[in-house]
């Protein structure tokens, strides 16, 4: 019975209802991806739109209540229904339990629990564009007293948010719980894949600071209810208090987003460059380190909100720090890559996009975590280029890699590499070309979140939306590409066709209902290979 | 972290127990109920810092003698609460059914005190956007948000409790929760240890501290 794949697999439920109600870490990863892929394509035409209003000053295809709402939504649908939940709902569930040499996570039910939940914020926050007062228009970061004033959809916006919340923590709960209790017998901490890593420290930050972001946003529904006065100023509440509470958990979310994405590069480059990992300890180490770090860096969203220069002092120095062990991760990458016989296959193409983007990404953060730089440039595009290129640069790109990576494996099917190799080279271009002219714009002063601009900002503005043109082109490319590679009628059965040395790569293609027939006896490091290799 | 894994065989279908896995998941989850909580208090101490003055004088309007009432209510349910665990290992089904039975009671008794409790304080206008909330100054409309939020936060916990308590009842009626097999109710009583213990720091952050 084990010899069946996962994707044949006729239990007491066929069909639809049997991927509805399993309980298979690889049917959910897979309906993960169904769902967030839809979610992904919807935020990426928000935000293609966005790009087409600012082609020229005033108004070239929306009012501002409508860019209002678009740049909302485009950030509520990438932050809480992709890059969050992304790696880790997806290819953490699927890969995770094989990585381990397990057959399943700890909690298979809760597990499918924790889709239901996504998936019921999800259809929450489609019902908030279409009930009551309109599209929510407050930002993602839901900022009182504005949030709590608005006619539109917050209550209900929030609200999924918060019920997405409670999805990511128990994605979280059950990996921890799985790293600890699940690994095959003789797979130490110490040769468990980086992956496992990566997702090990971004299950602890979805625990521990979630929760947060939880009675946060409860509050605010409470608040907007019954007026309890904990956030509203005219009642005596104070809005600062709110902000640090949002970030108190949306800081250390972006290192939830990021975490994961770093595990898998540590995957990827051992695999094309055919050798061990340069420096498996740092770099498992340097993950639990951000997370710790991160954890206490909130107030670097807060520096001209008014809170002390002491405390100002102290989270720039905090937030320097972070740059240390992500610096380790990138120097032990590049090692690994040197003197590697290295095979440019498509997914190293998008780690290697990924390095480059995000190494600039993180160093313009250092020019935001300074304070006095920072007071120039806050609430610029300046900001929205930092962010955009260490999120959609760092996670979006690797869950391109990821796909790619992973997709033969998850389907039993090959995309054509030709095509993923144009597909990411123009996704590249396009993405610098419509991001890095909003460093520039933001230096010169652009401020972030408006419909319209001064004439003299127009023709970066314009270089910019080329930019998104391009891009899209290149995503449109990768995607067809990935689903002609699905519908195809061939099926490989290469249990290993990129020469990869971790557990996923021993299993048949695509894997089978129980994974491993026998649990494998781990005796050597993840990434180790025997001279003939 | 050394003990088993069972993997019984009943009728060729593998049924699959980690009692430990199951235990550090339910620890993993009071975790985040702490710091749910815990995004409460910090917002509590932010705002008696912000107003302490305000706060002692709003405080002296909840009763004391309700508040006691119900924290004696609470740790006695939690001691029979760990009390039917026990009677359960030792295979005393029946004693641990009444056990678990008074704690649930105790349970109710603590929401029928908070229910006399708040409709006391909203018959007197003290509720937000309430009729007297307007002669208050900011930092007492602050504590009764407080205090309304997180007791009512707090009594929800109350219910989960119950009903997860309630359910265990069954699974020992039914001999489902056995002396050997009992994890679910430890895990049940770990959360009802939880809603104690964010009681004990909200009785005195609320009723006592003047």
């Amino acid at each position: 019975m084990s010899e069946v794949s996962y994707l044949k697999y006729e239990g007491k439920h066929k069909g639809l209802a049997g991927w509805l109600l399993s309980t298979d870490h690889k049917r959910i990863g897979v309906m993960y991806l169904a769902v967030m892929s839809i979610f992904f394509l919807t935020a990426v035409v928000f935000g293609f739109l966005m790009k087409l209003e600012m082609l020229t000053p005033g108004r070239t295809i929306m009012g501002p209540q409508v860019y209002n709402s678009l740049f909302t939504l485009h950030g509520v649908i990438m932050i809480f229904l992709f890059i969050i939940p992304g790696l880790p709902a997806v290819f953490g569930n699927f890969f995770l339990p094989i990585m381990l040499g397990a057959k399943d996570v700890a909690f298979p039910k809760i597990n499918l629990l924790s889709w239901y939940f996504y998936i019921a914020g999800a259809l929450m926050v489609l019902g908030s564009l279409l009930f009551g007062g309109g599209p929510i228009d407050t930002g993602w970061t839901f900022y009182v007293p504005y949030s709590l004033r608005t006619n539109t959809n917050v209550s209900f916006a929030v609200f999924a948010a918060f019920i997405l919340g409670f999805s990511s923590i128990l994605t979280g709960l059950n990996f921890i719980t799985t790293i600890h209790r699940l690994r095959a017998p003789g797979m130490t901490w110490f040769k468990m894949p980086l992956f496992a890593w990566g997702l090990y420290s971004t299950s602890w930050i979805q625990l521990l600071a979630t929760p947060i972001l939880g009675i946060t946003l409860l509050l605010i529904i409470l608040e907007r209810a019954f007026g309890v006065g904990i956030f509203d100023p005219a009642l005596g509440g104070d809005p600062l208090l709110y902000q640090h509470m949002f970030w108190i958990y949306s800081h250390p979310a972006v290192y939830i987003m990021i975490l994961p994405a770093m595990g898998l590069v540590s995957e990827i480059i051992p695999t094309f460059s055919k050798k061990n990992i340069f420096g498996y300890g740092p770099i498992a180490m340097s993950s639990l380190a951000i997370a710790f770090v991160g954890y206490l860096v909130w107030g670097h969203h807060m520096f001209s909100s008014g809170i002390s220069d002491t405390s100002r002092a102290i989270f720039s120095l905090l937030t320097f720090l972070v740059a240390i062990p992500s610096g380790v991760k990138v120097f032990n990458w590049i090692a690994t890559l040197y003197k590697g016989s290295i095979d440019l296959r498509p997914p190293l193409l998008f780690v290697l996009i990924f390095i480059i983007v995000f190494s600039i990404g993180g160093l313009t953060g250092l020019v935001l975590g300074s304070l006095n730089t920072d007071i120039h440039l806050t609430d610029t595009y300046f900001v929205v280029a930092h962010f955009h290129y260490v999120m959609f640069g760092g996670m979006g790109t690797l869950f391109f890699a990821a796909l790619h990576y992973w997709f033969p494996k998850m389907f039993g099917k090959m995309y054509n590499e030709k095509v993923a190799m144009i597909g990411a080279w123009i996704f590249a271009i396009g993405f610098n070309v419509l991001y890095f002219p909003m460093f520039i714009l933001g230096y010169l002063g652009m401020p972030r979140r408006y419909y319209d601009y001064l004439p003299e900002f127009r023709n970066w503005h314009l270089v910019s939306t080329i930019g998104s043109w391009i891009m899209v082109a290149g995503i449109f490319i990768i995607v067809i590409n990935l689903l002609k590679g699905f519908f195809k009628k061939e099926m490989i059965t290469d249990i290993n066709p990129w020469g990869g040395t971790t557990l996923e790569w021993t299993v048949p293609t695509p894997p089978p209902v129980e994974n491993f027939d026998e649990i494998p006896v781990i005796t050597k490091g993840p990434y180790e290979r025997m001279n003939n290799e | 972290m050394d003990s088993e894994i069972i993997i019984e065989n009943k009728n060729t279908e593998h049924i699959y127990r980690d009692d430990v896995g199951s235990k550090m998941g339910m620890w993993l989850f009071l975790f985040t109920e702490l710091i749910l909580f815990g995004g409460m208090f910090i917002l509590y101490a932010s705002y008696r810092f912000m107003y302490s003055d305000n706060f002692r004088v709003a405080a002296m309007r909840l009763d004391t003698v309700v508040g006691t009432v119900n924290t004696i209510l609470l740790l006695t349910s939690s001691l029979t609460a760990v009390l039917s665990l026990a009677a359960i290992q030792k295979k005393q089904k029946l004693f641990s059914m009444y056990l678990l039975g008074f704690t649930i009671v105790c349970g109710g008794a603590f929401l029928i005190n908070k229910y006399f409790e708040w409709s006391t304080k909203i018959h007197h206008g003290f509720y937000p956007r309430g009729p007297e909330m307007a002669n208050l100054s900011d930092g007492e409309v602050v504590f009764y948000g407080l205090y309304y939020v997180m007791t009512g936060l707090h009594a929800l916990h109350v219910i989960v409790g119950m009903v997860f308590l309630t359910v265990m009842l069954v699974f020992v009626y039914k001999e489902k929760i056995t002396f050997d097999n009992n994890q679910k109710l430890e895990n049940a009583g770990l959360y009802w240890h939880l809603v104690d213990i964010i009681w004990i720091f909200l009785f005195p952050l609320f009723y006592l501290i003047h």
